[in-house]
């Protein structure tokens, strides 16, 4: 066969993670180019469930945070429980069990007043690993926005109370901005680390269906097949540190607008301080 | 292990449970818990010296050290574990044979990377392909532990090198009035203060160490995860003493449970020592302890 300019790499294989393309991943003389680019096509996987996970995660993890901070224990014992499961057990786990409870739905489907209701496509990643990306993010922002509301200046609230300022206004418009504002970097950094945590999905149980999987996954079949690790995990490390950059960038932005009415030194600043596993 | 075992298939209910709970396989799976103890147990003071090797490395006045040591740190951070844990594994095993292979091998013409392969002579195999499993064991455990520190203790490194920044100047420049020499001051002073703005940082780390365990399992360890796979996929073959179906969701609940258990139990110790260590010093956490002791 004629070697492939990588023009051609990356007609073939750029869209190889969504199916899309040459069906069948190189097998020897492995080049540089298909590296960058099948490494790089399993990234629109991660960049998928973290966009999507963060982006839910965020509805959730508030109200989460209010149930926590709620007054009754009906509201806020099972968020209390909620978080502590979600952040005090691995994500490995979590995806594990996952998959293995969706295993068991019955296969043919789940009859709701007539209508049946397909249940195959929960086993598959891109709904099954999304949901749990979606609940773990979910608790672990829920903590960060429930230490932030925690820490809401008293004096905010009394000039709130004092302008008559009560009620669901007075969270939209006093509360919920500030809590924002004072978890946004640790928020930032929860969302680095969410999209760190998309590269355990393809090896915790959700199958990679005819090798459509993620960075992590092509870059851990490159080095399976030339026992050399040195080439693919490196680009995996280079495409995330940009990931991070960039990530770094868009929450600056939106902490930047978050932060707009205050003077420049009492600004926040986003500090880079990405944890490890969950 | 129970006499009554003799014959699983006339059992029922709670002992044929209990005689299903003590078969060999699950003893292994049992033990496996303690190689994840074991994993923590060598691998955070391996780490906790990692991070002070590299803590000190990157405070150190000579340029290209503190550059050593602020690399590290970097390195590690923004690049998801997971791939060092997968790199680490293979590079490390790659680089002790090529080491032992420019030693031992006699024939060194041809490459050791060639193609799609790895190639040493078979002397330079570490462990030997004919020593016993124990040893491939030991040493396929000592890699993952290596990787585990290797990784964490750059988290280490940046938590107490923070930590080392956090001591009062003012305590320093006593100290170095006193005519205290440069390793006197971070021995008696530095290191001994330290601790406690060290300690949110480790603890937190601890945590996360204990979620990084099931990891182990994609190193090729045969820990919890391997063995509730194992144990629980169905068992319908016909020589099975023990036939059931798809059992693993309840082994990854159990294990949900056990980390769970590990996790709220390490956090009630932490929150201890966290009081214990802040007793005396001049933090807002000490001077509560004084008020509430007065």
């Amino acid at each position: 066969m004629e070697p492939m300019t990588c023009l051609e790499t990356i007609q073939a294989y750029g869209l190889r993670s969504l199916g899309i393309g040459e069906r069948l991943l190189p097998r020897s003389d492995f080049t540089l180019c298909q590296h960058f680019t099948l490494i790089g096509s399993g990234l629109i996987w991660n960049i998928y469930f973290g966009v999507l996970a963060l982006f839910f995660g965020f509805f959730l993890a508030n109200a989460l945070a209010l149930a926590k901070a709620a007054q009754t224990p009906w509201l806020r014992k099972p968020a209390e429980w909620f978080i502590f499961v979600f952040r005090g057990s691995p994500l490995f786990i979590q995806f594990f069990l996952a998959y293995e409870l969706l295993v068991l739905l019955p296969k043919a489907g789940i009859n709701v007043l007539g209508i049946t209701i397909e249940t195959s496509w929960t086993t598959r990643a891109w709904a099954g690993a999304l949901f749990v990306l979606f609940l773990n993010t979910a608790a672990y922002s829920a903590e960060i926005f429930y230490g932030a509301l925690k820490s809401v200046p008293k004096g905010d609230v009394e000039a709130a109370d004092a302008y008559g300022i009560t009620g669901w206004s007075r969270f939209r418009r006093v509360l919920w901005p500030t809590m924002l504002r004072l978890g946004w970097p640790a928020y930032t950094n929860e969302a680095i680390f969410l999209f760190h945590a998309t590269t355990l999905v393809f090896f915790s149980g959700f199958p990679a269906f005819q090798q459509k999987g993620d960075a992590l996954y092509y870059a851990n079949y490159f080095a399976d097949k030339t026992f050399n690790p040195f080439i693919p995990y490196p680009i995996v490390g280079f495409y995330f540190i940009c990931l991070t950059l960039l990530l770094i960038w868009v929450f600056g932005l939106i902490n930047r607008r978050l932060n707009r009415h205050l003077p420049s030194n009492m600004r926040g600043r986003i500090r880079l301080r990405p944890q490890v596993i969950r | 292990m129970f006499e009554f075992c003799a014959d699983p298939s006339q059992l029922s209910g709670l002992t044929w449970l209990s005689c299903y709970l003590t078969t060999g396989t699950h003893f292994n799976f049992y033990w496996s818990f303690l190689t994840v103890l074991m994993l923590l147990a060598v691998t955070a003071p391996v780490a906790l010296a990692f991070g002070f090797g590299g803590a000190m490395a990157a405070r150190s006045p000579l340029l290209p050290v503190s550059w050593i040591g602020k690399g590290y740190i970097a390195a590690v951070r923004g690049v998801p574990d997971i791939v060092y844990f997968l790199f680490f594994v293979i590079a490390l095993d790659q680089g002790i044979e090529w080491t032992k292979h420019l030693f031992v091998c006699e024939d060194l013409s041809q490459p050791v990377w060639n193609g799609t392969e790895f190639r040493v002579c078979p002397e330079a195999k570490v462990p030997l392909a004919a020593s016993s499993a124990i040893w491939h064991s030991a040493y396929a455990f000592a890699t993952a532990v290596f990787t585990f520190a290797l990784v964490f203790g750059a988290f280490a490194a940046n938590v107490l090198y923070g930590a080392m920044q956090a001591v009062p100047r003012a305590q320093l420049e006593t100290a170095e009035a006193y005519g205290m020499t440069p390793r006197q001051v971070f021995r008696r002073v530095l290191v001994p203060q330290m601790w406690v703005f060290a300690l949110p940082g480790l603890s937190n780390l601890w945590l996360i160490l204990i979620k990084a365990t099931p990891l182990l399992f994609l190193l090729g360890i045969q820990d919890i995860v391997y063995w509730a796979r194992e144990l629980g996929s169905a068992k319908t073959s016909g020589n099975n003493p023990y036939p059931h179906g798809d059992w693993r969701v309840f082994y990854f609940l159990a294990l949900l449970v056990f980390y769970l258990a590990f996790t709220r139990v390490s956090e009630v110790f932490l929150a201890r020592l966290t009081r214990r260590l802040s007793h005396g010093q001049a933090t807002l956490g000490g001077e509560q302890l004084r008020k509430a002791g007065a």
